[in-house]
């Protein structure tokens, strides 16, 4: 103890902290306002929206698997090159001889766990009516990160470049060759012509531009690979601040009036 | 050892597609109903004793124990259990709050929702723990099972089934009803933006920040029945009673590639002029469709007015003209599953609409 009181005296740690251990209300607040990760949290918080069997806690745990994800994605990163011809054996090499491959377990369960735990903080927030006024946005927010936390799932999918990976990849994306309009195999795509050349095809609908190719191949895993590791976590991430910017704006969890 | 084999295989001979469906809906209907019983904790208590005795006793089966214990499937096992889980604990709160309103007396959210405490440590302690935790049950996760790794990508073998990742079995399990338009493009559309409608097509106000189901039975019952049936026990349909060819198997058959399961559908066209009017088909195509243009530009025209003047009198008086139609509308999108799913059982109806010249089946 005394030992720790000597440490905290020292100019380095209190140039960290700018607070005393928080034992009383003024440094408890400062605990929270002085840290950049605390601090969108308010100082004080509903007694009604801390309780565990009111929120379930899901989408704090939804959150902290993002943040496993994208620990352990980083570190998978430095392994896995997102080329035809390695990437299986990459993903092997990791079950196999890699020394911390255990990430790309953490990484896959932890992902499908994501996607169970958005679904259950949805339903606490529509049981619990948390979407009703003044917090239409954030549900709508929310819906968007549901879709991303799919996508991220879905185009994560692909990556291992084994059977289980290019076969759920071929038959989620062969719904796009039906898009109204927009696919070649969709209604209506037909009536798109210039003169008796018609536009969407199978080398040009929207199935093509998400693949990179008629069927899945080099280019899909390319742009998958793209997409799971920058461009949906970046707009994941951005929405994430907004979502919890927003259910402190909206005046918190919500509770009765 | 006989006896256990004559129960399976008088399961596996219940189970379908269709009474699957049913006894969904009907245990749906029940968890509504009798949530005042179910949630009592004794009752609650000794039907998760009687699932866990009932999940032990068939995880001495081999064809159930290969299927459950896929890698990739055991996320959706622990998915039904936290569901069964928190809806309890949802419902019994329902019960308990709607006791409360109505001898007049503040739900046990609105007892502590005046009072505020600190963050520090009442929220963060609670976040930490549970990161922890969290972090606790994945490592063991990720020690105790491995990632699945299959044979390397080879586009020229197609497996039998070729299944889309679980969480999206329940479309994929739409399209043994609808066209792959429907159920892979629109469908999945309206979902999310049926879902980003919710906030500004339920214009009740009650029932804001603390669980009652009196106060908004309506709401409840349509989104809980989208989420539990339409969607999650789809897809555990989909992952664990699907096999080859998309086959209906039950939970302890062997997964056999040559089962068959004759599919002889028809079209309501053919329905219409070759049974009721003994005719052969029109040559001309919208002539040809006219019965299933009929049937779907009244479903989606004319029963939301009808409506609007019988059963949902209170939502159009409450929501105004467009709010009610969206409503309306998005609601009959999500009956048209159900409905299209008993048509095919009762009717083999293939496509209501069947224009597969332009990819136009309904
Ligand atoms: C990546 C996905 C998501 C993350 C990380 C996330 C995170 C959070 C967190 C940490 C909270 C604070 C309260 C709580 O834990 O329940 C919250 C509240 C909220 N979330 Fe999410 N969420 C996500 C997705 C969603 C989805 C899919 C929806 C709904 C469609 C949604 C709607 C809301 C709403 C309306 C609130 C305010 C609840 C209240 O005030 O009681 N969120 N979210």
């Amino acid at each position: 103890m005394a030992l720790f009181k000597n440490l905290t005296e020292t100019q380095i740690w209190k140039s960290i902290f700018r607070h005393k251990y928080p034992d009383n209300t003024r440094d408890q607040a400062l605990a929270v306002l002085s840290n950049v990760f605390l601090h969108l949290h308010p100082i004080k918080v509903r007694k009604s929206g801390v309780r565990m069997s009111f929120t379930w806690c899901m989408g704090g745990v939804t959150f902290f698997l993002f943040l496993v994800e994208t620990i352990t994605g980083i570190l998978l990163m430095f392994y896995f090159r997102p080329v035809v011809e390695y990437a299986f054996n990459d993903m092997k090499d990791l079950r196999e001889v890699t020394p911390m491959g255990i990430m790309r377990e953490l990484h896959r369960w932890g992902a499908h766990l994501m996607v169970i735990t958005v679904w259950l903080h949805m339903l606490r927030v529509f049981l619990t009516g948390s979407y009703k006024p003044p917090r239409e946005f954030n549900w709508n927010v929310g819906v968007i990160l549901l879709v991303l936390t799919l996508l991220l799932s879905f185009t994560g999918y692909l990556l291992p470049w084994d059977q289980l990976a290019i076969w759920a990849v071929t038959v989620g994306t062969n719904m796009a060759r039906a898009t109204p309009l927009l696919g070649h195999e969709g209604p209506g795509a037909a009536l798109l012509t210039l003169g008796d050349i018609p536009i969407i095809t199978a080398g040009s609908d929207v199935r093509f531009g998400l693949l990179g190719g008629t069927v899945v191949g080099p280019a899909t895993l390319m742009r998958f690979y793209v997409l799971h590791c920058v461009f949906i976590p970046m707009i994941a991430g951005v929405l994430m601040a907004v979502h919890f910017w927003r259910v402190r704006k909206d005046g918190g969890i919500s509770g009765p009036l | 050892m006989e006896f256990a084999e004559k129960i399976k295989h008088f399961l596996d001979w219940l189970l379908g597609p269709v009474t699957f469906f049913l006894f969904s809906v009907i245990g749906f209907g029940a968890m509504i109903a009798f949530r005042g019983w179910w949630t009592r904790t004794p009752v609650a208590l000794s039907l998760f004793g009687l699932s866990v005795v009932v999940f032990l006793l068939s995880m001495t089966d081999a064809q159930f124990r290969v299927i459950i214990e896929k890698p990739d499937n055991i996320p959706i096992v622990i998915m039904l259990c936290s569901i069964g889980f928190l809806l309890w604990l949802a419902f019994r709160k329902m019960a308990i709050n709607d006791g409360l309103i109505e001898q007049g007396l503040p739900t046990i959210e609105a007892r502590e929702s005046k009072k505020r405490v600190m963050c520090w440590p009442d929220l963060i302690y609670s976040e930490f723990l549970i990161a922890i935790l969290v972090t606790i049950a994945l490592l063991w996760w990720a020690i105790e099972i491995k990632a699945p790794l299959e044979e390397p990508a080879n586009p020229a073998v197609t497996p039998n089934p070729s299944k889309a990742p679980w969480y999206f079995l329940g479309l994929q399990e739409m399209l043994v009803y609808y066209d792959p338009w429907l159920a892979g493009v629109v469908f999945p559309t309206l979902i999310i933006g049926g879902l980003q409608a919710i906030p500004y097509i339920d214009m009740n106000t009650k029932g804001n920040g603390y669980f009652t189901f009196k106060e908004r039975p309506f709401a409840i019952t349509v989104y809980l029945f989208g989420f539990i049936v339409l969607w999650v026990l789809l897809i555990m349909l989909g992952t664990f009673l699907r096999g080859p060819n998309w086959s209906f198997f039950g939970f302890f058959e062997y997964w056999d590639i040559h089962k068959l399961t004759s599919l002889n559908n028809v079209n309501l066209s053919e329905y219409f002029w070759n049974t009721w009017l003994g005719m052969p088909l029109p040559e001309n195509i919208f002539l040809r469709e006219l019965p299933g243009f009929a049937v779907v530009i009244f479903y989606f025209a004319a029963l939301p007015p009808i409506l609007a003047n019988t059963v949902f009198k209170r939502f159009f008086i409450e929501c105004g003209f467009i709010r009610y139609n969206v409503m309306a509308n998005l609601f009959l999108f999500m009956a048209a599953l159900p409905i299209k799913m008993a048509l095919r059982w009762l009717f083999n109806l293939k496509y209501i609409v069947g224009i597969p010249e332009w990819f136009f089946n309904i």
